[in-house]
């Protein structure tokens, strides 16, 4: 590790960050509107309502200003991989392809051909196939979202694909085993109903402001109904798609889990923490205690990642260590090695490919198969092979223990408040006190943060790795200089930032004059 | 013929019809030049595509920068 610029990394690092969280503020929105919107235009299909047809168009609206400026933010990702990380680009390139290129002319077909249709459609096209457009806008964002959650989920557990030395390039075997991994399945799921979930507290949030207001009463009346109860199935959806997700980490990224828990010593009937702080300089061998208080359900760590109360699940020091048992990607169990052993096999795979190349280069085709065999026995390990410090597989624990522990409080809190609003609903009418009107405009930022807060788990919990196990940041980034880098960031900062605020200036002045053509 | 007018006429008469979509899409159109235009070309080349001609260059660079450590 310390043979690398790790300015230059850290740069790097931050600003894929930054850029990836920026374009996630618009991603949710999207995802989940484009639903809601789908649901109003059915009721004003069945019903011939006209005031569903303005509520439609006015969610229209604010998902045409979100989809707007959000669009193509996500296209600087992939410069970013061609300059600063193009190790890493290339060493992916044949995986990441299939999905990618789905993706764009999934989304190029299914979203330009029909967002057009759904936008200036009206009255122009028959009202079956309005419809029908708008919900092939919704499936095609969902869609969309599918392959670039697949690219990922790869990178969390690498599957259905072969290294080949001679290209330095991961050649997929079996597009449905990198399509079907059941991290991917999760990561899909879990990744659109946070969406869904997102969508519907910012038609609350925004209704309730109208209601406090007293101004667009039937607007904001039956658009709560609608997020409220499409916003009550998908966060439980999304509360069981978190289960899954833990189990997968559980199973695949063992370290992850230990710091989304702040587990340093692994045991039998881990408890799970509900609340807990934790102590600030701890290192994985001192003796401090993790907490300085918490409260904790016990054997509920157990039973989430290995479905079974007694399980033992290993902690930071434990993965460190090695010696445990597992069971692997086969079914199979075995000891755990340590890191200190994976980094010695990393290097060993490492050497073999150079070996394997000059060997190449000389035409020694004995050396070339030892070598590649070598390397093939060994490149599960790969990535550890460029650490030196056993240390240097610890995430940032903190980070990744407040993160999820924010994100998993909020997920729970917004359930309990789309059962409110709809218990409310129901027993009171639409008296809602103006408590839980403010608490909904409250639940938007949240909703936010939650979604951030999900990303930093998903991403900063797998560091030090870009490709689990087979590849480390510090080895995907280009040789490039750091002062460069930091120059883009802050040239990014200041984009996305500007891109940010109009949004939010538009947003906030088509919220303030509401439906275009008045209502009820 | 008559289709490709209607398409024409539809996507027109959207386009003129628009109202907050004109800010939108001067926004969308600066944002994809600063993009494409400015960052792509300026600040974010395709190294391995600038500075190889073949994948097997590139692939060759590629180990080497995977198999050696930085000088």
């Amino acid at each position: 590790m310390e043979h690398f610029d790790l300015s230059l990394v850290n740069w790097s690092r931050a600003q894929f960050a930054l850029t990836a969280m920026y374009h996630w503020i618009f991603v949710p929105l999207t995802l989940g509107l484009a639903f809601i919107m789908a649901f109003m235009e059915t009721l004003y299909y069945k019903t011939g309502d006209e005031e569903w047809k303005r509520i439609t168009k006015f969610w229209m609206t604010l998902f045409g200003i979100n989809f707007a400026i959000g669009v193509a933010t996500g296209i600087i990702l992939e410069f970013e991989f061609g300059t600063n990380w193009s190790n890493y680009s290339w060493f992916v390139g044949d995986i990441f392809g299939a999905p990618l290129a789905i993706e764009g002319i999934m989304a190029f077909f299914m979203e330009s051909t029909f967002i057009a249709v759904m936008f200036f459609g009206w009255n122009k096209v028959s009202k079956k196939f309005h419809l029908i457009s708008t919900w092939l806008v919704a499936l095609g964002a969902n869609l969309s979202a599918l392959w670039i959650l697949v690219a990922n989920a790869w990178m969390q557990y690498p599957a259905g694909m072969n290294f080949n030395p001679d290209t330095a390039r991961n050649e997929m075997q079996n597009f449905w085993e990198v399509l079907f991994s059941p991290v991917a399945v999760n990561k899909f799921l879990h990744t659109i109903t946070s969406g869904y979930v997102l969508a519907a507290l910012f038609v609350i949030g925004i209704s309730a402001w109208y209601l406090l207001k007293g101004r667009n009463i039937l607007l904001a009346k039956r658009s709560i109904i609608v997020a409220s109860v499409f916003g009550l199935i998908t966060s439980i959806f999304l509360a069981l798609t978190g289960d899954g997700s833990a189990y997968q980490v559980a199973q695949k990224q063992p370290m992850k889990l230990a710091a989304m828990e702040g587990l340093y010593e692994g045991t039998e009937g881990a408890p799970l923490v509900v609340v807990g702080a934790l102590t600030p300089g701890k290192e994985f061998n001192d003796e401090k205690d993790p907490f300085i208080f918490r409260i904790q359900i016990p054997k509920l760590l157990s039973f989430l990642g290995y479905r079974s109360g007694d399980a033992f699940v290993p902690g930071v020091k434990d993965i460190i260590e090695g010696g445990y048992t597992y069971t692997d990607k086969n079914g199979k169990q075995k000891v755990a090695l340590s890191a200190e052993q994976k980094i010695q096999r990393g290097k060993i795979a490492i050497q073999a490919l150079a070996d394997y190349r000059n060997a190449k280069d000389a035409g020694d085709t004995a050396a070339m198969e030892y070598n590649r065999k070598l390397l093939d026995e060994n490149f599960e390990y790969f990535g550890y092979g460029y650490l030196n410090d056993p240390k240097s597989i610890i995430p940032n624990v903190p980070l990744t223990f407040y993160s999820f522990h924010i994100m998993v409080a909020l997920g729970f809190l917004f359930i309990a408040f789309f059962a409110l609003m709809l218990y409310l609903i129901y027993f009171k009418g639409y008296n809602i006190n103006k408590w839980l009107l403010r608490l909904g405009i409250i639940m938007v930022p949240l909703a936010y943060i939650a979604s951030q807060a999900g990303w930093i788990v998903a991403e900063v919990g797998r560091q030090p790795w870009v490709i689990q196990d087979i590849l480390p940041t510090v080895a995907a980034v280009s040789r490039i200089d750091a002062s460069a880098v930091q120059v883009t960031f802050f040239l990014f900062f200041a984009i996305f930032t500007t891109l940010l605020i109009a949004e939010l200036k538009i947003m906030f002045t088509q919220i303030k004059k509401g439906p275009k053509d008045g209502g009820k | 013929m008559n289709l490709l007018k209607k398409v024409f006429n539809f996507y027109y008469e959207g386009f003129k019809s628009m109202t907050i979509g004109k800010t939108l899409w001067i926004i969308i159109l600066i944002k994809l030049f600063v993009m494409f235009a400015v960052l792509k070309v300026f600040f974010f080349p395709n190294i391995l595509k600038r500075n190889f001609k073949t994948d097997e260059e590139r692939s060759k660079y590629v180990i080497e920068q995977l198999t050696t450590k930085p000088k």
